[in-house]
């Protein structure tokens, strides 16, 4: 059984047809490129999975469970977590309270129930252990790089035990280095049995980490393809068009 | 041999800087970071100063003076530093003063009871909090403008409500009324434990001590002001991450009133009456002392210690101005000042700022 099927999936906004009959399924621990130009539709879709709004017909089915997620809050029951490109991270807060933000610890009685700093520390130090990165949980988000706040906003969703975490462009903005970091990351979110979905126009990280590639053009499916069994050049010519469907 | 002994010696120098300054960062990075502790050094120096130049500064009396002044502004200022947090700005806090004051004499004045009078002008009080609160949480209008309109309607209803009147005629609670206000700890007298150095705080200043320890507490220790400094730092992902933003915003402004209001009410009783006029201006003064103490208009960032230190600060040298035959007519010009200064200083900081007033950079 998928963790995720996506069964003739559509989406219209008003006369504006977004996504039309997209079927595709995530396998846990599996990694899935979701490329696209851009308004292929990859934003939509993304925000369909983590629960922004319903589909207009068709159907997601989380562990053979169809769900009909109004807010992402319904979406993040069902263990589906979204890494945004701006991260979501608050830059006066330091990288545990930010992982915790939200769901913060707690212990004491009311009215003197208080945060529960250590354990959130001792916490966030063992999730950012486990992604084998160097944020400490101590660290102002602010002063962090583009690599450690991936690794922060990332362990949040490792707090939750997602099942499926959506990566809307998580190396758009970032050096090369912390590209290898944040690709790395990924890879540890596969070792434990993480899916991801990646959204990415860029080629060389999609082909690094993923499984499987899945290209939208003009809101609709046109290639779902094990990585190795294509090309760079092939993709290419999926997304502009070049090459009609594979 | 000389000169390499004059080299050697410079070199020794050098190292011993250099560890100073890592020992510093490791052990006090927090605090040179922070505005509050630069300005506390700023008022500091300033009151030794005003001391050495001043005999009748550094007295008792002038301390009891300075701090039941600069209480209720340091007290709003506690209520502002809730709402500078979120990202908005409250300027209502002044007229809200003056309504509560009223709503507070109008009911002393027909001869009910001092806690139905104060219980009534908090409610009033909050009630305009509630309005600011509602209009900019959860209808999403700019905090500036909603609290702008208030700023008119509080001070408006506060006019009409009193008829243009001062009133004063308080009725049989009076004397209680006054004793909230007046009252003092510790108290001097010939065969007390208390020696004369010792300034007779005023209530104002003790209530401005509790409230300033509870928030700073509650800052420190719950969720509420986590989610607090998260929605100024980044409203969308807290938002995102399932804080209540619009609750949040909404109790903050509620605060901001709630602690108009108790500043309005020890005013009210210090001075026996209720004047329409009263807190007129004070949203500036409150505005300024938090920025100075660290709070950022950007948001997301403030302590209550830091409110209760810019408001002392400033007040300290409104008092030294005084002392030094400047017209009082001045203390506009320089709280605009302190204004624009402590927000550039603070621009694009977390607030580490005056402190380059007193580090001078190496190399």
């Amino acid at each position: 059984m998928s963790l995720l099927e996506v069964q003739g999936v559509g989406k219209s906004f008003g006369a504006i047809r977004a996504l039309s009959d997209v079927s595709f399924s995530i396998e846990p621990g599996e990694v899935a490129g979701l490329m696209g130009d851009n308004g292929a539709g990859k934003s939509t879709m993304v925000k369909l999975i983590s629960g922004n709004f319903p589909p207009s017909e068709g159907e997601i089915r989380v562990d053979g469970k169809a769900c009909h997620f109004h807010k992402p809050l319904d979406a993040r029951d069902e263990g589906i977590e979204v890494v945004y490109q701006d991260l979501a991270l608050a830059d006066n807060l330091t990288a545990a309270q930010n992982v915790f933000l939200g769901r913060e610890l707690k212990k004491g009685i009311w009215p003197f129930r208080i945060l529960d700093k250590q354990a959130m520390i001792d916490r966030s130090a063992e999730l950012f252990g486990e992604l084998k990165s160097e944020t400490r949980p101590r660290d102002l988000v602010k002063k962090m790089s583009g690599g450690q706040r991936q690794a922060v906003a990332i362990a949040r969703t490792r707090l939750s035990n997602a099942k499926l975490v959506l990566m809307d462009e998580p190396t758009a903005a970032i050096s090369v280095r912390q590209v290898a970091e944040v690709l790395d990351l990924i890879r540890r979110m596969k070792a434990r049995g993480v899916a991801v979905i990646l959204i990415s126009h860029r080629m060389p990280d999609v082909f690094a980490v993923c499984d499987r590639i899945v290209v939208l053009r003009r809101g609709t499916k046109v290639a779902d393809k094990p990585t190795d069994q294509t090309s760079p050049e092939e993709i290419t010519g999926l997304i502009t068009g070049a090459i009609r469907a594979a | 041999m000389q000169p390499n002994q004059v080299q050697s010696s410079q070199e020794g120098h050098a190292s011993i800087a250099d560890i100073v300054g890592i020992v510093e960062q490791s052990a006090f990075q927090k605090l040179r970071t922070s505005q509050a502790f630069w300005v506390s050094v700023a008022l500091f120096v300033l009151v030794v100063f005003m001391t050495m130049l001043e005999p009748s500064f550094g007295t008792a009396e002038n301390a009891t003076n300075i701090t039941r002044n600069f209480a209720p502004i340091a007290i709003m200022g506690l209520g502002m530093t809730v709402v500078l947090i979120t990202g908005g700005i409250d300027l209502s806090v002044g007229s809200v003063m003056g309504l509560v004051a009223i709503v507070a004499g109008v009911l002393l004045t027909a001869h009910y009871s001092w806690y139905v009078a104060f219980i009534a002008g908090l409610l009033a009080g909050i009630a305009c909090g509630a309005f600011n609160g509602f209009f900019v949480a959860y209808i999403g209008m700019p905090s500036f403008v909603v609290t702008l309109g208030m700023l008119s309607v509080a001070r408006s209803l506060a006019v009409v409500l009193s008829g243009n009147q001062m009133l004063y005629q308080f009725g049989p609670d009076a004397p209680i009324v006054k004793a909230i206000g007046q009252a003092k700890w510790p108290i001097h007298s010939p065969d007390g434990w208390v020696p004369n150095w010792i300034p007779q705080f005023s209530s104002h200043f003790w209530v401005m001590v509790v409230m300033a320890l509870a928030l700073g507490w509650v800052f420190i220790f719950t969720a509420w002001a986590r989610h607090l400094f998260a929605i100024g730092g980044n409203e969308t992902a807290a938002r995102m991450t399932g804080v209540p933003v619009d609750k949040i915003k909404f109790q903050a402004y509620v605060f901001s009133s709630f602690c108009a209001s108790i500043a309005s009410l020890l005013l009210l009783g210090y001075s026996g009456s209720a004047i329409n006029a009263v807190g007129t201006g004070y949203e500036l003064r409150v505005i300024a002392g938090t920025v100075i103490g660290g709070a950022s208009l950007m948001g997301g960032y403030g302590t209550a210690f830091g409110a209760v230190i810019g408001s002392a600060f400033l007040e300290v040298v409104r008092n030294a101005l005084l002392m030094a035959g400047i017209d009082s007519n001045w203390q506009g010009a320089f709280v605009g000042i302190f204004i624009i200064l402590a927000v550039l200083l603070g621009m694009g900081t977390s607030g580490r700022s005056l402190k380059s007033f007193f580090i001078i950079k190496r190399g």
